[in-house]
């Protein structure tokens, strides 16, 4: 596959990365932070996918599926957290 | 006469936690990436401690099911998560204003628990719409709905939801279910 | 031939799913409450994923590959709407929805009248 496309991908995918973490920078609330990092995450795992098609190989598989599986504790904790508090 | 009220009891309670078992044990496999023996007995192992440790009620199923609505279901579910995917992904790149959304109450015409959930995941994951409350008693589902840019997206996106709802009771609802989705489609 | 197809298909995926990532970053930053903002990034964030997973998929198509793919796009589509529905509705309780962002709200009203009738109930 011609390299093009892995630099655009990779670009894409950086751009994502970076305003996502300037979001969690910014807030200005806790959610807000939280959707930012889960979001980061979500790119995180994408990019290991994409780095696999990259270097042709499977070995991060089980490292995506760990991350795909527990990606949702952070968002049920912090909403909990947070609507406790608002109460 | 007693011992054998329970023991049926006791079998029906076994079959309706099967598909769970079943689903968890090919899960455990799959995760170890090979089928042996061993991963067969540990899988039936764990999803049996699984299931016991952490109890759940048990879903009530109709026993109805229709691959044809099925089949009509995933096919329109995989392209409104298409469709709406890249609406969201140009209203958000596309300079200008970003329109208004809405909370809205959506009443479903049915009473199964299992559909209620099943409609409001189908459609969480479309792009434009999160479920933010449900109401069981009276199967209401509150969506927060976005983009809605005036009173005209509002009442398609009632419309959406309710077609959704009719797709997965003719999939797998029960007879009550679909009588009403019959009636409301008469009206 | 087949190769090319395969090749042409896996790069239009991996394109896609991260012009999708960099899409719902756009909307993280643009978009105006927390809850505009969750519809911007989690959800076109599935198919994104759906699509890398599927150029996986196209480049070792075999079973133990696909085995794997399958529970991880499982899991993402499980575990997504929970957590969107936990943090709408923490966002909403605790209000954190830009007022005039709103164009019509029919779980206010909801929420009030069951207030009134516990609380008329109470006092009786």
């Amino acid at each position: 596959m011609s390299d093009w496309v892995f630099w655009t991908v990779g670009v894409l995918f950086f751009a994502a990365a970076l305003l996502a973490l300037y979001r969690i920078a910014r807030g200005p609330k806790l959610l807000d932070r939280m959707i930012a990092s889960d979001m980061l995450l979500t790119t995180l795992i994408c990019i290991l996918g994409a780095e696999m098609v990259y270097n042709s190989h499977t070995r991060t598989l089980p490292l995506m599926l760990v991350l795909a599986a527990t990606a949702i504790l952070g968002a049920v904790v912090v909403a909990r957290y947070v609507s406790r508090r608002g109460q | 006469m007693n011992a054998q009220v329970t023991r049926r009891e006791l079998r029906r309670r076994f079959i309706r936690q099967l598909p769970l078992l079943v689903g968890l044990v090919v899960l455990w496999m799959v995760l170890w990436g090979n089928l042996s023996w061993l991963n067969l007995i540990t899988g039936i192992l764990v999803a049996v401690v699984v299931t016991r440790v952490f109890y759940l009620p048990p879903v009530d199923l109709s026993g109805r099911f229709n691959p044809w609505h099925g089949l009509v279901f995933l096919a329109t579910f995989i392209g409104d998560v298409i469709v709406a995917s890249f609406q969201v992904a140009f209203l958000a790149l596309r300079p200008g204003r970003i329109p208004t959304s809405s909370v809205i109450g959506v009443n479903l015409h049915t009473r199964s628990d299992l559909i209620m959930t099943l409609v409001a995941i189908a459609l969480s994951l479309v792009p434009g719409s999160l479920v933010v409350e449900a109401d069981r008693e009276s199967s209401i589902l509150y969506f927060h709905t976005f983009p809605t840019a005036s009173g005209r997206d509002v009442e398609k996106m009632r419309r959406k939801v309710l077609l959704v709802e009719s797709r997965i009771v003719r999939t797998l609802g029960s007879k009550d279910d679909l009588r009403r989705i019959a009636e409301e489609a008469r009206r | 031939m087949l190769d090319i197809v395969i090749d042409v298909l896996t790069a239009v995926f991996l394109i896609v799913g991260a012009f999708l990532s960099f899409a719902a970053g756009v909307g993280l930053i643009r978009f105006s409450d927390a809850i505009a903002r969750m519809h911007a990034t989690t959800k076109p964030q599935i198919l994104g994923l759906m699509v890398i997973l599927a150029a996986i998929g196209l480049q070792s198509p075999n079973w133990s590959t696909i085995l794997l793919l399958i529970p991880i796009l499982v899991f993402q589509m499980l575990t997504a709407p929970i957590a969107a529905h936990m943090v709408g509705r923490a966002g909403y309780r605790t209000g954190v929805m830009a007022e005039d962002s709103l164009l019509i709200d029919e779980l206010a009203g909801a929420i009030e009248r069951a207030q009134q009738e516990s609380g008329g109930a109470g006092t009786t």
